[in-house]
């Protein structure tokens, strides 16, 4: 049932790029426990602009999950403390009365900090450009039911275009490595009979653009995949790495 | 017609006009396309599909939206599916089904010519999706699987999940960001549009600004091609995506371009009820789960009264005390007839006292009945003779797992309670909005070089847009009908030089859009944006919602003016126009939605009749169904702004030649 909390938030405030950055400390009173976590902080933002203070900037859009914008990291854990939850999904039924709440940026290299709590991942849609397609032009297909493909295999792939390229896998990580976010896509094209004439190119292309924009190397540790709000597999790494040793064996040949 | 309206609809017969179009429509050759820049504002369906497919053909292309990355955008998040005719199930349909059902779905508010070539096309998506990767969802001997939506009796939805726009989307993002790679396409993410520049009577460009820095940019284009979505939110809670505005529509309405049916509006029957005060938005539950979930309330009284008191529990209350209002009202549909008439009719029952949960505004969306029949196939499946009830249950809920997943679990999420085990609780919602800026065959507005895609024009559903729809409008728009008829205006630009942006055209634009950020930074009054759009979306879903009459209107419309006013000497929007600023963000678009709301309810006040979603209490039948007025209302309301807020109505008369027009019945 609903209830109502008393929240001690200590929350990043930096103006810009360049600024270094430090922690505030807020109140919030009567936080029901129906509201997201967002909500929450349309709450302290309202109280901010009343107060004549800079309300906190953060991203946000869909608030259902689903469109990788929301990128808060709470309590040290990025989208907080529910396992496969975004923080927009995050409800303050998780939360008790009382508690301090500390909500930082994703903290990555790659990630710079814009102000506050948004970050600029546009190194995500950088590796997309580099291969992270499938080359067809439009009106070039053929009918859709012209090549049966196993279920298994449109679930798996499935399961692995399910990502969000919201970053928590990045934040998680204490390398800041994006394979868990880099396989998925490769993993998703591998599984599927359309992906298999760019195979190769596409998992050392990517991979090569991953490790341009400064993403770390992956020790497998896993977090990446503990923390990830869609549960993306660490089977995609493992096959991720496959086909990029694959691929370069392909290229010595050559 | 007015003469302001040419809807440039091909001659020939229905089924011939698009070939023999597309076929003659004239060509710019390659060599030229290069030196052609267009503009995209938008990278949902429509806006990366069109992005992506132009690149390709050679065109210079620049893409804005307001997201981190145009993956982003709001076209992510919708869940149920896809329409196409394939007919992969042998059931019967075909395009002149799909058209048909439409046409009919749109209560014949819509234009035959444009919906007969989305269902032409439809066909064409699905194989253009499958070939990019897009992984829908597949039977066991690895062929497309199909699920119904709302409004029709065939199964030609294709779906990934609950999840039909991410896929969708991210497939038509993958064409889009490859062109990126290539140089083709620049991406602007993080940008807005703010106004359209004119010249000679010519859309020229944008302004644009930096979100991140504030800057105000300038942008030429030889065409500029708006794919910015709906504007739900005029009503403050919605299902869209906080951030879906109507800013970039609204620019180009008031430099020109006619804003046609604004008061056509969907309300989505089945979305999480509102919670309290604090709710920022409200959550769909797909459409989809109409397939296997029964609406019900109690037929008893003191049973709803119960359960809002929380005395009893909706799985006490017996089977013969239900009341399955749908299958008793429109026995031929049932749970699957289009949004319009499930959202009135959820509201009847819950106006009548028949609601379930504590504000009496909720209604069960059940799965009992479908687990235990799926629980009963898997039996049978699997060889179980005598399975026991548990086993069934168990099973049926591995078979709506498999199905539903993501959405029960979003269900649970938000409300804290595990739908498969209890009822969902569903209360109807704004979601879309069939109006938009008028276009012609073309999708071009009444602009020369403007063009409106996807859910921001008003081309293709009528009063009511049929579930599973949008998607195959955004991307057929994208993907298959502007790649060719671009070529109708662009053929005759091709000696046009790009025009300098120090052009006082674009000085002037600029000029104008800055003078509106200061003038929103510089009034410094008591009240948050989120205040007023709050009061302005109270007044828009009480007035202008599921039941619109001539005395809420005119009241809607003395209040939406009253609030406007306030909100111009007394909204506070802290911080500078130099930085990220959000609530600067904010306060632009909630600007834009006071002027529209009183424009829809203009339009829903001059509109004397009901059809799809636009009910006058004024004008129903006998059994409360909506009562249209084909002899005096059959046409396109498109409305062309004058300074102030004043407006002048011009009709595009509806012509059916194709389809005899008939009291909707799904009886
Ligand atoms: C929850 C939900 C579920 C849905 N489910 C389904 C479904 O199952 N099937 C179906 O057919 N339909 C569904 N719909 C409807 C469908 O998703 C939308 O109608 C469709 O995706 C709209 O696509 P679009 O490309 O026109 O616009 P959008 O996807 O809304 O994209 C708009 C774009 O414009 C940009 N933009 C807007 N304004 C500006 C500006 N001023 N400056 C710069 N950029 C701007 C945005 O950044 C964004 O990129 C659903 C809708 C919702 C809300
Ligand atoms: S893999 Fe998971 S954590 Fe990483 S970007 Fe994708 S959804 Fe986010
Ligand atoms: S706001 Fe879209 S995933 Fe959180």
């Amino acid at each position: 049932m609903e209830k109502n909390l008393n929240l001690n938030l200590k929350v990043w405030r930096q103006k810009n790029a360049d600024d270094k950055g430090k922690f505030e400390e807020y109140k919030v009173n009567d936080i029901s426990t129906d509201m997201s976590f967002l909500e929450m902080f349309d709450v302290l933002n309202s109280q901010l602009i009343t107060e004549d203070k800079d309300p906190i900037a953060f991203d946000h859009d869909c608030r259902e999950g689903i469109c990788g914008s929301c990128s808060m990291h709470i309590n040290g854990r990025p989208h907080g403390p529910k396992h496969a939850v975004t923080t927009c999904q995050l409800h303050m039924r998780s939360f008790n009365d009382g508690d301090t709440i500390v909500v930082e940026p994703w903290r990555a290299a790659p990630f710079p900090v814009i102000k506050d709590l948004v970050v600029n991942r546009s190194a995500f849609d950088r590796i997309i450009s580099a291969g992270g397609f499938i080359s067809i032009n439009t009106g070039n297909a053929q009918d859709a039911n012209a090549i049966p493909i196993p279920k298994d295999d449109a679930d798996e792939a499935f399961a692995a275009a399910a990502c969000i390229g919201c970053g928590a896998c990045v934040a998680a990580c204490k390398n800041a490595s994006a394979m868990l976010f880099v396989s998925a896509k490769v993993s998703q094209f591998a599984l599927l009979p359309q992906g298999q004439p760019e195979r190769h190119q596409r998992v050392s292309e990517m991979v090569a653009q991953m490790d341009l924009e400064g993403f770390g190397a992956c020790t497998n540790t896993g977090a990446c995949s503990a923390e990830c709000p869609k549960g993306i597999s660490l089977t995609h790494i493992a096959r991720m790495n496959r086909d990029y040793i694959a691929a370069s064996f392909a290229a010595n040949e050559k | 017609m007015t003469s302001k309206l040419n809807s440039k609809i091909p001659e020939g017969n229905l089924e011939q006009k698009w070939t023999k179009y597309r076929s003659t429509v004239p060509l710019v050759n390659p060599a030229n396309k290069r030196s052609l820049e267009i503009i995209i504002v938008g990278s949902g369906l429509a806006g990366a599909s069109a992005a992506a497919s132009l690149a390709e053909l050679g065109y210079k292309v620049k893409v804005f939206c307001f997201q981190d990355s145009a993956r982003r955008a709001h076209s992510i998040a919708a869940q149920g599916g896809i329409n196409a005719a394939k007919n992969y199930q042998n059931d019967g349909d075909s395009t002149y089904r799909l058209f048909y059902d439409t046409i009919k779905g749109g209560d014949y508010r819509s234009r035959e010519a444009n919906v007969y070539r989305l269902a032409e096309v439809s066909t064409n998506i699905i194989d253009q999706s499958v070939a990019s990767g897009v992984p829908f969802a597949r039977e066991y001997g690895g062929l497309l699987s199909n699920r119904s939506f709302g409004g029709t009796q065939v199964q030609r939805t294709f779906y990934a999940a609950g999840q039909t726009g991410q896929q969708l989307l991210l497939g038509a993002y993958s064409g889009l960001q490859r062109q990126v790679g290539t140089g083709n396409v620049k991406m602007y993410a993080r940008h807005e549009m703010l106004d359209v520049v004119t010249i000679d009577g010519k859309c020229r460009g944008i302004i644009a600004r930096d979100l991140t820095n504030g800057k105000l940019e300038r942008h030429f284009g030889h065409a500029v091609l708006l794919c910015t979505g709906g504007y739900g939110n005029v009503f403050f809670l919605s299902t869209n995506a906080m951030g879906s505005n109507v800013t970039a529509a609204w620019k180009a309405h008031k430099k020109g371009a006619m804003f046609a049916n604004p008061c056509f509006t969907q309300i989505h029957p089945t979305c999480i009820p509102v919670s309290g005060d604090h709710q920022s938005k409200l959550t769909l539950m797909s459409e989809s789960l109409r397939n296997d979930g029964r609406i019900w309330v109690p037929a008893k009284k003191e049973d709803a009264l119960a359960l809002r008191e929380g005395r009893i529990k909706p799985n006490d209350i017996r089977e013969e005390d239900r009341d399955y209002y749908l299958e008793r009202r429109y026995p031929a549909f049932g749970n699957l007839v289009p949004r319009d008439v499930a959202s009135r009719a959820a509201k009847e029952r819950c106006d009548a006292g028949y609601g379930v949960n504590k504000t009496g505004e909720a209604v069960y969306l059940d799965f009992a009945f479908n687990t235990i029949r799926y629980g009963k196939i898997e039996a049978n499946k699997k060889g179980i003779n005598n399975p026991t009830d548990e086993q069934i249950v168990a099973m049926g809920k591995a078979v709506v797992k498999e199905k539903y997943g993501n959405l029960f679990d979003m269900y649970e999420q938000i409300t804290g309670v595990n739908p498969y085990d209890q009822p969902m609780m569903i209360y109807p919602a704004v979601h879309y909005t069939m109006g938009g800026l008028w276009v012609d065959y073309n999708l071009m507005t009444n602009i020369p070089g403007l063009y409106a895609l996807g859910e921001a024009n008003f081309s293709d559903h009528g009063a009511n847009r049929l579930g599973a729809s949008a998607l195959m409008q955004g991307l057929a728009d994208g993907y298959f009908v502007i790649p060719y008829t671009i070529g109708a205006y662009l053929s005759n630009e091709i000696m046009t030089k790009a025009i300098s942006t120090d052009h006082e055209a674009f000085v002037e634009a600029e000029k104008n859009v800055q003078g509106t950020i200061d003038r929103l930074l510089s009034i410094k009054g008591t009240k948050t944006v989120d205040y007023y759009h709050k009061k302005l979306g109270l007044i828009i879903w009480n007035q202008c919602g599921m039941a619109r009459s001539e005395a809420g209107l005119k009241e809607a419309i003395a209040n939406v003016q009253a609030l406007r006013e306030e909100f111009w000497s007394n909204v506070k929007v802290p911080g500078d126009a130099n930085s990220l600023n959000p609530e600067l963000e904010k306060a632009g678009r909630v600007a834009d939605f006071l002027e529209l709301g009183e424009l829809m309810c203009k339009d829903a006040l001059d509109r004397e009749e009901s059809c799809g979603g636009h009910f006058r209490e004024e004008h129903q039948t006998e059994e409360g169904e909506a009562l249209r007025n084909d002899e005096d209302y059959k046409y396109v309301a498109a409305w062309e702004y004058f300074a102030g807020t004043n407006w002048e109505l011009h009709k595009e008369e509806l012509i059916y030649d194709n389809i005899k027009i008939a009291q909707r019945s799904y009886k």
